[in-house]
């Protein structure tokens, strides 16, 4: 079961991804963006992670991508012009790209018992919560990394209203 | 006979996941015909009263016309985002109902038999679901290629965005209180002396909080400026006709209903009776004890959809000025006084 929905969805977040791509029209390329983020929750959930699929859900698909859209119509963007693509794009972008891949999958494949193994669909229907785990991790170890990025947060919202409130 | 636990487990949920649908879909339209008659009464008229008795078969004579009437695609359409939006609306609508637990923990071989499904993330899964529901009312917009729908849902996708932070701000008061966000614990935190252990009266300010903005969340007056209908004809389904419009009017229902379930079982005990114990656990044999979970259940709800149309008749629409200064300098500054003070009395009483 838990095998199935992960090739279904990976699958299905795969093909959205490269939709992404391959669409011209800015609200189609969104959208397929929004495929991705769900099919990407619903392989954490499977994962035994379900307050990150639900925050995956609810931040990037709920939120995020629904103001992306929102500028996208509001700018009444038109469709994009077909271009050759760059030259860095062909000699390094590429390269590197399947270079990474490459190295990724290698390291996976090879270091397999030092990564460690996910239980699949651990917790999926019982009443255990891995959400008092996460804040006992975010409130006691990784408290300062938390509220540092919280204050980063803090800056960049009000940098956007500096640069977004008018010269009076 | 002889069934394995795992095709008794599938056929009980097909089972409640047919049963449910009928029944709220049933709802939905007997909900739009209690509008009318309730809007009729308070504006001194009468309502629908002449498809049978007392008008009771109105929606179904509403689903016939709405099924007959020709489907109209206007040209300059996009095609497949205009067909896919209303689907999406109202398949969100629906799909949030399926964790709603609807009367006390019954089980048979292993299966919960009063909801559809138990997470233990149950209210995330609500908020997460409505939050992807505003892509059918965003697409329907900008696809219809129109400008009073792009108008529509432009208000719309603002609205609903700036709303759900306070949204969801405001139940964060409810879980610190059950500690969880399982539907059936927060139910189960608010059981143990019937009304009196309600969750409105120490989150009185969390409840009203949610009340505005669940009433703009799902675009009802008074903050239903994006199908203002003196300003944008009929917002965002402007160019929908016969079954899409239909569904983008369930979709509406469908959430109102959503929004006064989740208010029952958040604020107001769920299945729980409001008598507590004046009445014995097992009162009136098994079947009965059963069933009257549920009948509360059902009249909470009625409660709170009554209460949304009462508001409709009562008040005026919002300026959009006004809808947005509300809900930032208002309602969300009020979300966040209202958790810091939950988090204060729990951590010193608590």
């Amino acid at each position: 079961m838990q095998l199935a929905l992960f090739f279904i969805f990976g699958v299905l977040c795969v093909a959205g991804a490269l939709n992404l791509l391959f669409q011209r029209h800015p609200i189609n390329s969104a959208l397929s963006l929004v495929v991705v983020m769900m099919s990407l929750a619903i392989i954490y959930w499977t994962l035994g992670a379900e307050f990150l699929a639900a925050a995956q859900v609810i931040v990037y698909s709920g939120a995020i991508m629904v103001l992306f859209t929102f500028v996208i119509m509001l700018l009444n963007a038109g469709e994009e012009v077909r271009t050759r693509g760059s030259r860095a794009a062909y000699f390094a972008g590429i390269p590197g790209v399947v270079g990474v891949f490459a190295l990724l999958t290698y390291i996976f494949v090879h270091e397999r018992a030092a990564l460690g193994y996910a239980t699949l669909g651990g917790s999926l229907n019982s009443g255990v919560s891995n959400m008092t785990e996460i804040s006992r991790v975010l409130f006691t170890d990784l408290l300062l990394p938390f509220e540092v990025t919280s204050i980063l947060i803090l800056v960049a919202i009000l940098g956007a209203v500096v640069l977004a409130r008018k010269e009076s | 006979m002889h069934l394995s636990d795992f095709q008794i487990f599938l056929l009980l949920t097909l089972l409640k996941i047919a049963v449910v649908l009928v029944i709220t879909l049933t709802a939905v339209a007997y909900t739009v015909l209690l509008e009318r008659k309730v809007l009729g009464r308070i504006q001194n008229r009468w309502g629908p009263s002449r498809t049978g008795p007392f008008g009771l078969l109105q929606p179904l004579a509403d689903g016939i016309k709405l099924f007959l009437k020709e489907d109209l695609m206007p040209l300059a359409v996009a095609r497949p985002l205009f067909v896919l939006s209303p689907v999406i609306a109202l398949s969100c609508a629906l799909v949030s109902i399926a964790v709603v637990p609807f009367g006390a923990l019954f089980t048979y071989r292993g299966v919960s038999l009063f909801e559809i499904s138990d997470i233990n993330i149950g209210l995330l899964v609500i908020l997460g679901i409505t939050s992807i529901g505003v892509y059918g009312i965003a697409l329907s917009g900008w696809s219809s290629n129109n400008k009073y729908s792009l108008l529509g849902s432009l208000r719309a996708s603002a609205q609903i965005v700036s709303y759900e932070l306070a949204l969801g701000l405001s139940l964060v008061g409810v879980v610190l209180r059950a500690g969880s966000l399982r539907l059936r614990d927060i139910v189960g935190s608010q059981a143990h002396h019937g009304m009196l252990s309600w969750n409105i009266w120490p989150q009185l300010l969390g409840f009203f909080i949610y009340l505005m903005a669940a009433y703009a969340e799902t675009n009802r007056a008074p903050f239903d400026l994006p199908e203002a209908e003196s300003e944008l004809v009929a917002g965002y389904h402007t160019e929908y006709s016969s079954m899409k419009f239909a569904m983008f009017f369930m979709a509406e229902y469908a959430n109102m209903i959503t929004v006064s379930c989740v208010a029952t079982l958040l604020f107001f005990g769920g299945a729980s009776s409001p008598l507590g114990h004046l009445l014995p656990v097992d009162f009136g044999g098994p079947i009965l004890s059963a069933i009257f979970p549920i009948l509360w259940f059902v009249f909470k709800v009625f409660c709170f959809l009554f209460l949304y149309i009462w508001v409709r008749s009562t008040l005026p629409r919002f300026r959009y000025d006004q809808l947005m200064s509300f809900g930032w300098k208002f309602l969300l500054p009020l979300a966040m006084v209202n958790i810091l003070i939950t988090s204060l009395v729990l951590a010193f009483h608590g």
